[in-house]
């Protein structure tokens, strides 16, 4: 399976920097959001993958059962989900907002409009 | 507002039917996953985050106006609230002579929530911020 | 002591709300300093036995820097120094700013000075000095560009800035290489030790703490900013610009002598950069005509004094510096503070536009000459001791006496003359009609000058008692040896007398003849084209254009372009780095793949294709969010249930997001040629095989985790959790998690404010919609209703 990740992973980043390539900025979220996917899932595979049981102490334990999965990469994924969510929010409402202000979804004809606007 | 108002008219009966069951249970969960994350898979974020989609789901079958009346308060004070309960969770600490957000447990034992200490009333505080933040975001768009 | 240090940051920060009272502000902040000049003062025994109190509290262990305060003699005068004058500057100010709305913000910057200066002159610790260092150089810059919105004051603040700071860096490197050289970063230890100066180090240290201190004491060629910074207010010049902050370099040449004195370098470097000083700054002084900027030149000259005395590092010069140090304090102060009430009255700074003001202004003119005869070094002032140790020391040169001598007497005839005419101008003759009618001034303005122009009088007539009490401790602290200092007025008739009183007639004979000067001196002059400010100026627009170049190749504002290069960047340097030092022999990962697994896995592959190439917006988000539960399984199979239930609430949350602004965009669009296109997909898929390689490569190396077993074992015993995935979010790493959600909330407000603030344009359209149906009053209303909640 990691090999399946790994291309899995490449594939996700492959797609995501093409969609950001894009002009139109509606292919950009979309675009950030697979890299975001992307990320995660890259830290997972890295992190260890294992098919193991999660990281739980059971009850009257101190120490979980041996294997458990990694706790680490999951505490930093899990709150990387979490503000993936707050950036895309924010990256799409940006989005929105200048395409009402500017009334264009090519990135191309965004450049130095600041001063216009 | 105009335009959710509309929507409302137009509401699914069956949206308007399931949400009357799912939104209650939907909370009852987020508040189960965030008293027992601390022992068992859950915790503040997710549970905020179950919140949040429960609320999310009234707003869109009823209108946010109603969904905002059922969350008593803005979002906006919410993530304040939140923030300024992790915060004052780890300064709880600092009255014990210990560094800022070193963990303090009391003897006392709750019945579904486990040992009280401060990194449950963090968690709390994630809670509450991530439910802000969510609506906050979620009800501003249906506005819009 | 700390206490003492960080009293003035604290009160800065109620200074505003202390601000209000009213008119006696300025007696109520003098309070502080008072009270810690009193604090200072009750040392006075211990230092005269020669003690050395010390305080030290952890600050940064993991850096080793400790806050630690050295209380000995230099310390102590350069202490009494700050918050004395401190004392009756903050009284003048309270007078001077009387109508000054802002004087809350004013009283906040200047404390913020004084604490950072008794921080810098109290700190044991090479690190805290520097950082106090560094908050002078600040609130220097914030008191210089106190008036905001006038343009020379902020461009004055920011060359100000900008020199002392530059040179603060080169001070940072040389006091980090000193701590390393000398092997411990606490300055006794380094005093006590020794023998940094065989160190093969020594050369850089010294040019960098020199560079360091030369910036802050305005030595030529970095003098150029001490004038610029007369556009502060006036009891800012007073303060800072003359008796205090810029003498932080000469503390620092003397606190640091017994390190880095005696060697040829030194004795080469300071007097050198010294002598120059005294005579530009006096050259240049008495060629002006703002009363100000006439301080300010004669500021420098002293410094280079100074700076001059302390490179011969004898014990005559050590005492020299000190006594002239401290007199200049005196005399300069009360100058700076007097040309801020003639300002303040006629509303001009001009010498040639003044005169008279004897009539109006007695107790100001008592103080304005007692202030004068100091610094023009007549008998029995304290001036008069200063002058006659610089003759004395300079006359005790070997090789160089005659050289010296001749400068110190030239650079002193110039100061005379200069003093001459601060104060006959403006006070003597008749009254001269100026753009403001002065009336009587008030006491808390002149209270001040006379007290610093009467301590000068005061020194010099309990010159023994000064002496042992004030002079010799400090001296005995910069030559770290107990010196014994007797100071008299009368020596009999030698050659120091005789050439105070050449320089006095001399100095009377340069006012009488000035206007010959300074035709001699503006036909000599080239300074406005090739002086080191017309350098400074050039060096900024260099780094304007600079800036602006890079700017345009660098930051084109197409965001294609800018991943196109960040990804071929990276290809090809990690890319290289692969080929070029990986071995690739090594085995796969396992290959072992359950079914169900590999169904997820093709799924998550459809879906993501299927997002390239769909021609609808609601497809694509479709396909998104069958990528993102795929990834949930995925957590799922691997035991990851928490990132799993979270990963299914995102997904539910951000397909609601999409579809709730989808509509509201442009439906998608190909603006790329094919061409663009097949180039963006080879470099997008080769950044994705570079990923999947790092993957494969990365998995087969098994390196054990360290924080896996800690957080594994620590977890309940610690953190009384059992999820220890949670126990890290809340217990473990809770200051990251605390960071994450105020970014998230960060966020939410940011898409608050976006949705909210319109360009102008919209808003009123919005508006007038609103406005029809009645409901922006009602909204107002309700969102004020929730603010009170």
């Amino acid at each position: 399976m990691v090999i399946v990740l790994a291309f899995l992973t490449g594939g996700l980043y492959a797609c995501g920097l093409y969609m950001m390539m894009r002009r139109s900025i509606v292919k950009l979220i979309m675009g950030l959001a697979l890299l975001s996917y992307a990320t995660n899932l890259l830290i997972f595979t890295v992190g260890g993958l294992t098919r193991a049981a999660p990281p739980l102490v059971p009850e009257g334990e101190t120490v979980p059962p041996v294997p458990f999965a990694d706790p680490v990469p999951q505490a930093l994924i899990l709150t990387a989900i979490v503000i993936g969510f707050g950036v895309l929010a924010f990256a799409v409402v940006l989005i929105e907002q200048t395409h009402r202000s500017v009334g264009t979804d090519d990135s191309n004809n965004l450049r130095g409009i600041e001063g216009e606007s | 507002m105009k335009a959710t108002e509309k929507r409302h008219a137009a509401q699914s009966l069956i949206l308007l039917t399931a949400t009357r069951y799912l939104v209650p249970i939907l909370l009852l969960f987020s508040l189960f996953l965030l008293t027992r994350g601390h022992n068992e898979p859950g915790g503040g974020f997710v549970g905020g985050l179950v919140a949040g989609a429960a609320f999310a789901l009234y707003a869109l079958a009823h209108t946010v106006h109603q969904a905002r009346l059922l969350l008593r308060f803005p979002p906006r004070t919410l993530i304040g609230t939140g923030l300024l309960i992790a915060v004052g969770s780890g300064l709880v600490a600092l009255l014990f002579q210990r560094p800022f957000m070193t963990g303090i447990w009391s003897a006392v034992e709750l019945p579904i929530f486990g040992k009280l200490g401060t990194p449950g009333i963090f968690d709390i505080g994630v809670y509450i911020a991530v439910l802000g933040v969510i609506l906050q975001i979620i009800f501003e768009l249906m506005e819009e | 002591m700390l206490i003492a240090v960080l009293s003035g940051f604290g009160f800065s920060l109620a200074a505003i709300w202390i601000a209000r009272i009213g008119r006696l502000r300025g007696w109520l902040f003098a309070l502080l300093p008072l009270i810690l000049t009193l604090y200072f003062l009750s040392f006075t025994p211990a230092i005269i036995a020669g003690e050395v109190i010390t305080a030290s509290y952890t600050w940064v262990p993991s850096l080793d820097v400790q806050l630690a305060f050295n209380l000995d003699g230099l310390s102590w005068l350069f202490a009494l120094l700050v918050s004395s004058i401190g004392t009756f500057i903050f009284i003048y100010a309270g007078a001077y700013m009387a109508d000054e709305p802002l004087v809350g913000r004013f009283y906040a910057y200047i404390l913020i000075f004084m604490a950072s200066m008794l921080g810098l002159v109290l700190a044991d610790n090479l690190i805290t000095l520097f950082i106090f260092w560094e908050l002078t150089s600040f609130s220097s810059y914030l008191l210089i560009g106190f008036n905001h919105k006038d343009d020379a004051a902020r461009k004055a603040a920011l060359q100000a800035l900008l020199i002392t700071s530059g040179g603060g860096l080169a001070l940072m490197a040389g006091l980090i290489l000193l701590g390393l050289a000398g092997n411990s970063f606490e300055i006794s230890t380094l005093v006590a030790g020794g023998g940094v100066a065989e160190h093969p180090l020594y050369v850089p240290i010294l040019l960098l703490i020199l560079t360091g201190a030369f910036t802050k004491s305005a030595q030529v060629p970095f003098h150029f900013w001490l004038p610029g910074a007369m556009t502060a207010p006036s009891p800012v010049s007073a303060y800072l610009h003359s008796a205090t902050m810029v003498k932080a370099g000469i503390y620092l040449l003397a606190r640091l002598t017994p390190v880095l004195g005696g060697t040829d370098l030194w004795h080469l470097l300071l007097p050198a950069v010294g002598g120059l000083t005294m005579l530009v700054g006096a050259y240049l002084s008495l060629r002006q005509v703002d009363l100000k900027r006439i301080l300010a030149y004669s500021t420098i000259s002293s410094l280079g004094s100074l700076v001059f005395l302390l490179g011969l590092d004898t014990p005559l010069a050590a005492q020299a510096a000190i006594v002239y140090l401290v007199a200049h304090s005196m005399y300069k102060g009360a100058l700076f503070l007097i040309a801020g009430i003639i300002e303040h009255e006629t509303g001009t700074r001009d010498v040639t536009a003044l005169g008279g003001l004897a009539r109006i202004m007695p107790a100001v003119t008592l103080a304005a000459g007692f202030a004068s005869l100091s610094m023009a070094g007549i008998p029995p002032f304290f001036g008069f001791v200063s002058k006659e140790l610089l003759y004395e020391t300079t006359l005790g040169l070997q090789d160089t006496a005659v050289l010296f001598t001749t400068l110190a007497v030239i650079v002193n005839m110039i100061m005379v003359a200069a003093a001459v005419l601060v104060f006959v101008r403006p006070f003597t003759g008749a009254i001269v009609e100026t753009p403001q009618t002065p009336h009587a001034v008030p006491l808390g303005l002149w209270l001040g000058p006379l007290a610093l122009g009467t301590g000068g009088l005061a020194a010099g007539l309990l010159l023994s008692q000064v002496g042992s009490t004030f002079i010799a401790p400090a001296v005995s602290a910069i030559l770290a040896e107990p010196i014994e200092v007797n100071l008299a007025l009368w020596h009999g008739i030698n050659p120091m007398l005789i050439l105070s009183i050449v320089t006095v007639l001399g100095g009377l004979v340069v006012y009488r003849y000035r206007h010959v000067y300074e035709r001699i001196s503006s036909r000599l002059d080239t300074s406005e084209r090739w002086g080191p400010a017309q350098w400074y100026e050039r060096g900024l627009d260099a780094v304007l254009m600079l800036g602006q170049l890079q700017t345009r190749i660098l930051q084109h504002g197409y965001l294609r372009v800018y991943l196109l290069t960040i990804n071929l960047v990276v290809i090809s340097l990690v890319g290289i780095t692969l080929v070029t030092r990986y071995d690739f022999a090594g085995q796969l990962p396992s290959t072992d793949l359950h079914f169900h697994e590999a169904v997820t896995a093709v799924i998550i592959a459809v879906a993501m294709i299927y997002v390239l190439f769909a021609r609808s917006r609601l497809a694509a988000v479709v396909a998104l969010g069958v990528v993102g539960y795929g990834i949930a399984l995925i957590f799922v199979f691997f035991g990851a249930p928490d990132l799993a239930m979270t990963q299914f609430a995102i997904e539910t949350l951000t397909v609601i997001l999409m579809v709730l602004i989808l509509y509201r965009l442009p439906s998608f669009a190909n603006f790329s040629s094919r061409g663009q296109r097949t180039r963006d997909a080879v470099v997008a898929l080769s950044v994705g095989a570079l990923i999947t390689t790092l993957v494969l490569i990365s998995t087969t190396i098994v390196q054990p985790s360290l924080l896996t077993p800690f957080f594994a074992e620590n977890s309940v015993t610690e953190a009384q959790g059992r999820n220890i995935v949670n126990v890290i979010i809340v217990d473990f790493r809770g200051l990251d998690t605390m960071g994450e959600i105020t970014v998230l909330s960060i966020a939410a407000l940011g898409v608050y404010t976006l949705l909210r603030l319109r360009t102008p344009s919209q808003r009123k359209v919005d508006l007038t919609a609103a406005v029809e149906t009645g409901e922006i009053a009602e909204k107002g209303k309700s969102e004020e209703a929730e603010g009170v909640q």
